[in-house]
């Protein structure tokens, strides 16, 4: 599905990702773990587009797309969160979902403009998919608030409805716990089950070690944007490498 | 008179009025760098420079020497009281909202300014004489001597007091990285009134010393101000050097094509070159 | 199990886009009927034909959150255009029409294809250095322009034998231009395509993430407002039968904005109120004529620093989120 071979990338001269290979198959979710400012979501930004690798290439489907810009790599079907929520806050929740379905929606100005019938049969069906997608959710109530009356919680789950709702090939999703509760963690841990056994593709940044011990197929450690481990949950975890980078660090900083 | 001659006129009518957009330009880019908007209202801080000028000369009868410092001292107030009234209560981050709201001052500080002072035209007598002077066969007005040496201190004093003085500093760390100058206690919001009096100080100099040449109006400082927008554009928005190399080329493209091609279309001149200059180098000259 | 009231509610909510055009169109088709004072016509058609600029300058505004400050220049090249074609070079005024659209549309793409690469301060140097040229060109080029003293003679606009030629006309001639325009830009807003241009205004990362292709999304609007614009002008050229320079400089492009931001950035409907408003302002302040630019200027600044998004907008959205919040405390 996805693979990425010696990925390199600088920030003015400091290196925030180098040489990073791994792969991920159909149906399988990865974890990337490692510390603050480890280059995970900077991993995730060069996958989907929204900044260039600057050595090493990015394979989807064997095809690569590492020179493509985002909106291309969308169109092949990746779909991703931030970490800092990235929601539309003047749209509406099913407009924001909506927006997850842009690949699938129509592009031509003029036909838009016409609003012909098979448009608007063309749009329900896309407001059919979106309202399943918050129904998912839990948000199907919420469907016509403004974005921006939502708790955080709540905007954390529209942006995952509008990751899943174009049911994508690959996800990408940005620490989707983080800054939640302890209720809402379990909600949306509920939800990442239940994409997983849908067959979704994933790769979860997540910092929660019971959630990625439970969901991950695969585990992948970064630490200053190299790979330091990479295999299952298990052996990953008695690894002393990243006992040693990632968790005695985390221990230092507690 | 020789072709020699001519050219000589016209490069130096052109660093004149260059010198001029420099200026104006480097108003933009001390607030652009600041706050991070393009200030419309700079263009009226040049017409204000001009009418404060004016009323101190002849409602006031100051002589030229004190009727000059306290013109532009009052621009750089108004520069001031418009960061304070109409820029800081903005509870919007929004820079499209931002930059539309300096339109909106723009147009208030013109209407204010067609109230005070009138719509007609009026003239500001020059700094230094009215009688030409000959270098190498060239004539060269006084006033246009008196803008190139007071925007060369001018521009002097501007190095000095962003490398020399704390505020300048501040300024300069602001313009780098405003959440890091917040975080190591630099007030931000002193700097950025700093930034709006500085630009109303430079377009005010701007005016007074340009309206002895052109001629005096509420609305003189609209296209001065944009060519300066465009010569700060031009040298890469927000660098300095950028701000006056900009300036100086606009104003010599703009003297040289009405002297070699047509007076008329020199503002079209100017303005196509800016754009076919953006085609190529986007990011303007001296742009990072 | 739904009743009939209910039934007839959930049509009116389904349809509300549809049933307040169609009666914004009763409105107009009655509107000579009670008003038949030729001035106040003349009025109510001015807005019809700045509200077609306006909606494609919100579009861009609102919805591509891209500044543009020289749409008075397509607004001149629609009249000018029409204007030559028709009368200098003897053309049919309807499919002159059409071709000064197209030449704005590929004059948009000139300008917008590099500017539009970069954001903000360079978009609004571009077109207002774009405008500065086009209105030297009009007030210096007088031997095809007619220069500042302007040019004359249009030709009024005709339908089979209808000519187009008084008040009454031209309020169904414009208002119809204008209706169309509305119901397009409507029906684009609420399209896949609209959405993704509400994400490129909000944020353009997130945009592009979503698979918009924000560079392109952002020329297409260009050039869809600068169409707009151009059609907008013709009208203008071929009500008044006389254009000069004065309709078109970097002042009009201005108020433009100023339409736009009063209606509310990405506010279609915000659109008629906001060109309606400013447009009428200066008749209801005559006896302020001095007063004109600052109150002008205020309420730019008030809306903008108190509702930046708009009067209508901004209103709007309070409400909702009000109405919202308070059904589910
Ligand atoms: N836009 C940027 N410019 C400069 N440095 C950046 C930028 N984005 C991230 N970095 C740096 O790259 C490193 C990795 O950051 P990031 O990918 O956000 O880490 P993580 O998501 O693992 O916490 C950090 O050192 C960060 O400071
Ligand atoms: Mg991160």
């Amino acid at each position: 599905m996805l693979e990425l071979r010696n990925v390199s990338k600088w920030f003015g001269g400091l290196p925030a990702l180098q040489d990073v290979s791994f792969r991920i198959a159909p149906g399988q979710v990865t974890a990337l773990i490692g510390p603050n400012g480890a280059g995970k979501s900077t991993l995730i930004n060069c996958i989907s587009g929204v900044d260039r690798v600057q050595a090493g290439s990015v394979l989807l489907a064997r095809r690569p797309v590492e020179a493509l810009p985002a909106f291309k790599i969308a169109a092949l079907g990746v779909a991703r969160t931030f970490q800092n929520l990235k929601l539309f806050s003047r749209l509406t929740v099913l407009d924001n979902v909506l927006t997850g379905l842009t690949v699938a929606a129509e592009r031509s100005f003029a036909v838009s403009m016409m609003r012909l019938p098979a448009l608007r049969h063309q749009e329900r069906q896309l407001r059919l998919r979106a309202l399943k997608a918050l129904d998912d959710f839990g948000l199907a109530k919420k469907a016509h608030w403004p974005a921006s009356s939502l708790s955080y919680g709540e905007k954390k789950r529209v942006e995952m409805a509008r990751a899943f709702v174009s049911d994508p090939r690959l996800v990408l999703l940005d620490e989707p716990v983080a800054g939640l509760n302890t209720e809402e963690t379990a909600q949306i841990a509920r939800h990442i089950r239940r994409q997983r056994s849908a067959g979704h593709t994933m790769l979860l940044v997540e910092h929660d070690m019971e959630l990625v011990m439970e969901v991950a197929d695969q585990v992948v450690v970064l630490d200053s944007g190299r790979c330091i481990a990479s295999g299952k949950p298990e052996a990953v975890r008695s690894n002393p490498l990243v006992l040693e980078a990632y968790l005695g660090r985390m221990e230092a900083t507690a | 008179m020789s072709g020699f001659q001519d050219l000589l006129q016209f490069v130096f009518a052109g660093i004149t009025s260059g010198a001029i957009y420099a200026l104006i330009a480097l108003g933009f880019c001390v607030v652009h760098n600041t706050i991070g908007i393009v200030n419309f209202a700079q263009v009226d801080f040049v017409s204000l420079g001009g009418m404060f000028l004016f009323s101190g000369l002849f409602w006031s009868g100051l002589p030229m020497v004190v009727a000059l410092p306290c013109a532009v001292a009052a621009v750089t107030l108004v520069g001031i009281v418009v960061e304070r009234l109409g820029v800081r209560p903005s509870r919007s981050q929004n820079h499209l909202v931002l930059i539309f709201l300096t339109i909106g001052i723009s147009i208030i500080l013109r209407g204010g300014m067609k109230l005070i002072w009138g719509k007609n035209r009026m003239a500001v007598p020059p700094l230094a004489g009215e009688e030409p002077l000959r270098i190498a066969g060239a004539a060269i007005l006084p006033q246009a001597v008196a803008i190139l040496v007071i925007t060369t201190l001018a521009i002097g004093l501007l190095v000095f007091f962003f490398r020399g003085t704390r505020l300048g500093l501040c300024m300069r760390a602001v313009a780098s990285n405003q959440t890091a100058a917040a975080v190591v206690g630099i007030p931000v919001g002193r700097v950025k009134a700093a930034s709006f009096a500085l630009a109303g100080g430079l377009g005010g100099l701007a005016g007074v010393l340009v309206t002895p040449i052109t001629t005096l109006s509420y609305d003189v400082g609209v296209l001065l101000g944009l060519k300066g927008f465009a010569a700060a554009i031009l040298g890469g928005f927000g660098s300095f050097p950028g701000a006056v190399l900009g300036g100086l080329l606009l104003g010599l493209l703009e003297s040289l094509s009405a002297g070699y091609w047509s007076s008329a279309y020199k503002d079209v001149s100017a303005f196509v070159v800016l754009l076919l200059v953006l085609f190529v180098r986007p990011k303007g000259l001296l742009g990072k | 199990m739904l009743t009939t009231r209910d039934n007839l509610f959930y049509f009116i909510y389904l349809h509300r886009t549809g049933l307040t055009v169609l009666a914004l169109g009763v409105v107009l088709v009655a509107w000579p009927v009670m008003e038949s004072n030729p001035y106040n016509l003349g009025l109510s058609n001015l807005i019809a034909i700045y509200a077609i600029v306006v909606l494609g300058l919100n579009l861009f505004i609102g919805y591509a959150g891209q500044i543009s400050l020289g749409h008075a220049a397509f607004f001149a090249i629609g009249a000018y255009g029409s204007a030559i074609g028709t009368v200098t070079l003897g053309g049919p005024a309807w499919p002159v029409m059409m071709a000064v659209a197209l030449v704005a549309a590929l004059i948009a793409l000139a300008v917008g294809l590099p500017a539009l690469k970069l954001s903000g301060h360079y978009l609004a140097m571009a077109t207002l250095g774009f405008n500065i040229v086009v209105y030297t060109i009009l007030v210096q080029w007088d031997a095809v322009t007619g220069g500042p003293s302007g040019f004359a003679g249009i030709p009024y606009l005709t339908i089979g034998s209808v000519v187009f030629d008084n008040e009454i006309h031209f309020h169904y001639l414009v208002w119809t231009f204008a209706m169309v325009a509305l119901l397009l830009c409507l029906n684009l807003v609420r399209s896949g395509v609209g959405r993704g241009l509400a994400a490129l205004a909000e944020d353009e990362t997130a945009a592009a993430a979503l698979g918009v292709d924000t560079r392109r999304a952002k020329v297409k609007v260009f050039i869809l407002s600068a169409v707009l614009a151009s059609v907008a002008g013709s009208l203008f050229a071929h009500c008044y039968a006389f254009v000069s320079p004065d309709s078109f400089n970097i002042f009009v492009s201005v108020d433009f904005v100023i339409m736009v931001v009063v209606g509310g950035m990405g506010s279609i409907w915000g659109t008629l109120f906001g060109t309606a408003l400013i447009t009428l302002l200066p008749e209801w302040i005559e006896a302020l004529e001095s007063f004109k630019d600052i109150i002008h200027g205020l309420i730019l600044v008030m809306i903008l620093l108190f509702l930046p998004q708009g009067l209508v907008t901004g209103i709007v959205d309070a409400v909702r989120t009000r109405i919202a919040l308070n059904r589910h405390a």
